[in-house]
């Protein structure tokens, strides 16, 4: 019997070569939202195991949460896909390709999220770069080929640079590590006290600056707004969603490994840097774009900058603040995709010039639009509020002028949001051209989500904040 | 074993090898020219794993040589020579940096490969040690090479030499897990197919291999 963790790993990959076969848009996208609910089924009987390693894979406190979540978004994304992807006009080998692609996806999400083995989580984020990438470009336009291509390109690059990493890694602590724990990262773990410390400390950077890449933080962020901005939108959506997670656990992972050396380097720094540089680049680029999915892929360039903070301040209550911010910006992030998905349809266009006046001409959009923007400015009642709250309060207890600059950053971003949401939502409505698909299968995911955010920022269940309490505890 | 036994000068020998074939990637000026030199750094990648197999008796290894013979020796560079044959390609590669200036950036970064993993991998043995410095050089190289070269070709193979730089590293670890070099080298394959087919797309829509023609469509197309 094959261990529910492998089974949550390759039963999206059979999807896919299921959806593969199948040419048919209304089938195809019907068998992608049963794969995805029958994945959030499996997501939620993980919880129920005890926790510890199934060879390659590993179940804890800090996974579990994310691998819950990612199914979620998948599920809904799975749903809003559905509705829009007529829209798209698709002949049936992109039909094919683009349902395949998302399964193939979603598998090495959680492949990267539950696995133990370094290598493992490697060859998954590997994988998932490379389905991404083909989402991307399947429209095939300039446009869309240029920013594949970036993507492509730079996270090829950055992927490199983490598997250097974790060669670096096991060259420290391969004499002390036994034949079969290999990579595991538990294994590593409990050696890396006794590794040679200047090695860890290499291999950190690599791994940082590796895996930062595809949790686009600055330097290596440029793929990010472009890769958001092509393809079917539900791509944006688990991209802000799923992927830039599990690249943020992948770092987590490699700091918790040197954090377990006495003498290594303190990495929070390292993390504070490109976190802060994150924030505040990002804050000044919201003002400068025309394109909305540009503009919010921006916004995950920020608020991926945000939680590399809390994670570089350390200690339970900065990292619980990371962790809760990171949860809230994939609810609120992909919500605002499916919203920015329906508006940019119904007006033909995704300037944010040719979108306007949403609440008049679409009453439910326009105030699900608005508040999950508001959300993502930072605004109660939503969780983003009480996480960012919490970073700036553990900053200026551990960092008081890197908090004044953070918080600066915060306050640009914020008022470019709220500048936004305002020209998007609110004011004269510009004409429809296009009448859009179904609304329901919009809308439905688009509360659920704000409605989720607000239920954990009010009251998180006590199973999920003690879960999460103890993933705090872990990465040191 | 260090300096004056033929297992380690051997393995050096291999390992310098790949180095100097990729500050020969740098200054080719022609695509033909870069594919040749990008395959036979392929086959010195080759028989660097096949030497490091034989040396720590690893039998997994041989079957990493084997895989990036065939692959990056062979397949890879037969598939490029008909992709350029195909669209008239044969023309020169425009670097967007001068040659020696990209050759003195190699060197440098050379040199700051040697001086970063030296000291900081001390604790262990000598050959590992030169030969991650190696391969972070022959990464580092491979880098440069995507920056500093326009046409889409080149930019594919600095991709891929970086690729050998992380072969490389992982041969020179004994004991490093089989599956990881087996997985690197099918992904590596994978990454050269995904490009070829982006390449050949980019053939049709634009006539032209140079990414200059795609910096039309980045950011807000202004």
């Amino acid at each position: 019997m094959m261990p529910l963790p492998w089974a949550m790993v390759f039963f999206p990959w059979v999807g896919a070569l299921v959806l593969l076969a199948l040419p048919k848009l209304r089938v195809a996208a019907a068998v992608n939202i049963g794969c995805a609910a029958i994945s959030f089924v499996l997501a939620l009987a993980l919880f129920t195991l005890p926790h510890g390693e199934q060879g390659w894979t590993r179940i804890d406190a800090l996974n579990l949460p994310f691998v819950l979540l990612a199914s979620f978004v998948a599920l809904t994304t799975a749903i809003f896909s559905a509705a829009t992807l007529a829209a798209e006009g698709f002949d049936h080998w992109r039909i094919r390709a683009y349902h395949g692609a998302f399964q193939v996806f979603l598998g090495a999400q959680y492949l990267a999220l539950l696995s133990d083995n370094l290598g493992v989580l490697w060859v998954a984020i590997e994988i998932a770069t490379l389905a991404s990438v083909l989402m991307v470009a399947v429209h095939r336009t300039p446009a869309a080929m240029e920013a594949a291509w970036k993507f492509f390109m730079l996270c090829g690059f950055g992927i490199a640079l983490a598997l250097f990493g974790t060669i670096l890694l096991y060259s420290a602590a391969q004499a002390l590590l036994d034949a079969e724990s290999g990579l595991s990262w538990v294994a590593l773990r409990r050696v890396a006290a006794r590794c040679d410390a200047d090695t860890l400390n290499l291999a950190f950077v690599f791994l940082l600056v590796g895996y930062g890449t595809k949790a686009g933080l600055v330097p290596l962020h440029s793929w990010l707004p472009d890769a958001h901005a092509e393809g079917p939108i539900a791509i944006s959506a688990v991209l802000s969603g799923l992927l830039l997670n599990a690249a943020m656990l992948a770092v987590l992972r490699a700091k918790a490994i040197v954090g377990a050396h006495p003498d290594t380097l303190a990495v929070g720094p390292f993390l504070m840097a490109l976190g802060l540089a994150s924030v505040l680049l990002a804050s000044l680029a919201l003002w400068r774009r025309r394109d909305a999915r540009r503009f919010f892929g921006w916004s995950s360039i920020e608020h991926m900058g945000i939680a590399a903070f809390a994670f570089g301040i350390g200690g339970p209550a900065a990292n619980l603040a990371g962790l809760l911010h990171m949860i809230g910006h994939s609810l609120v992030k992909s919500a605002i995709f499916f919203g920015i998905g329906r508006a940019a349809q119904q007006k033909g266009s995704q300037k944010l010039a040719d979108i306007s006046g949403l609440i008049a001409s679409d009453p439910w959009l326009g105030w699900g639009l608005a508040l999950a923007i508001g959300a993502i400015a930072g605004l109660p009642p939503f969780l983003l509020f009480a996480s960012e709250y919490a970073v700036l309060n553990a900053a200026i207890v551990a960092q008081p002028w890197l908090a004044v600059a953070l918080a600066l950053g915060l306050v640009l971003a914020m008022t470019a949001l709220i500048h936004t949401l305002q020209a998007l939502c609110f004011g004269a409505p510009t004409p429809d051209v296009a009448p859009s698909g179904s609304a329901l299968a919009v809308l439905v995911p688009l509360w659920l989500h704000l409605a989720v955010a607000l239920l954990l920022g009010l009251a998180m269940p006590s199973i999920f904040s003690s879960f999460l309490k103890a993933a705090a505890g872990m990465i040191g | 074993m260090s300096f004056g036994q033929l297992p380690y000068d051997l393995a050096h020998l291999l390992g310098g090898a790949v180095l100097l074939l990729s500050f020969v990637l740098l200054y080719q000026r022609r695509i033909a020219a870069v594919i040749n030199a990008f395959a036979t750094q392929g086959a010195l990648l080759a028989l660097a794993a096949a030497w490091q197999g034989y040396v720590q008796g690893a039998a997994g290894l041989y079957v990493t040589a084997a895989i990036a013979f065939g692959a990056k020796a062979v397949l890879i560079p037969f598939a490029l020579h008909r992709l350029v044959r195909r669209f008239n390609l044969q023309r020169g590669v425009d670097p967007a940096l001068g040659i020696g200036v990209s050759m003195i950036a190699g060197v440098a970064l050379a040199g700051f490969a040697m001086l970063v993993v030296l000291p900081a991998t001390a604790g262990q043995r000598a050959l590992a040690r030169e030969d991650l410095a190696l391969a972070l050089s022959v990464v580092l190289l491979g880098g440069l090479m995507m920056i500093t070269r326009r046409n889409l070709i080149s930019q594919v193979i600095g991709l891929l030499s970086l690729e050998n730089g992380l072969i490389l590293a992982a041969v020179g670890v004994a004991g490093m897990p089989l599956v990881m070099e087996l997985s690197t080298a099918a992904l590596v394959l994978m990454l050269a197919v995904i490009a070829g087919v982006f390449a050949l797309q980019m053939g049709e829509s634009f006539q032209s291999l140079d990414t200059e023609s795609l910096d039309t469509h980045r950011g807000e197309g202004e």
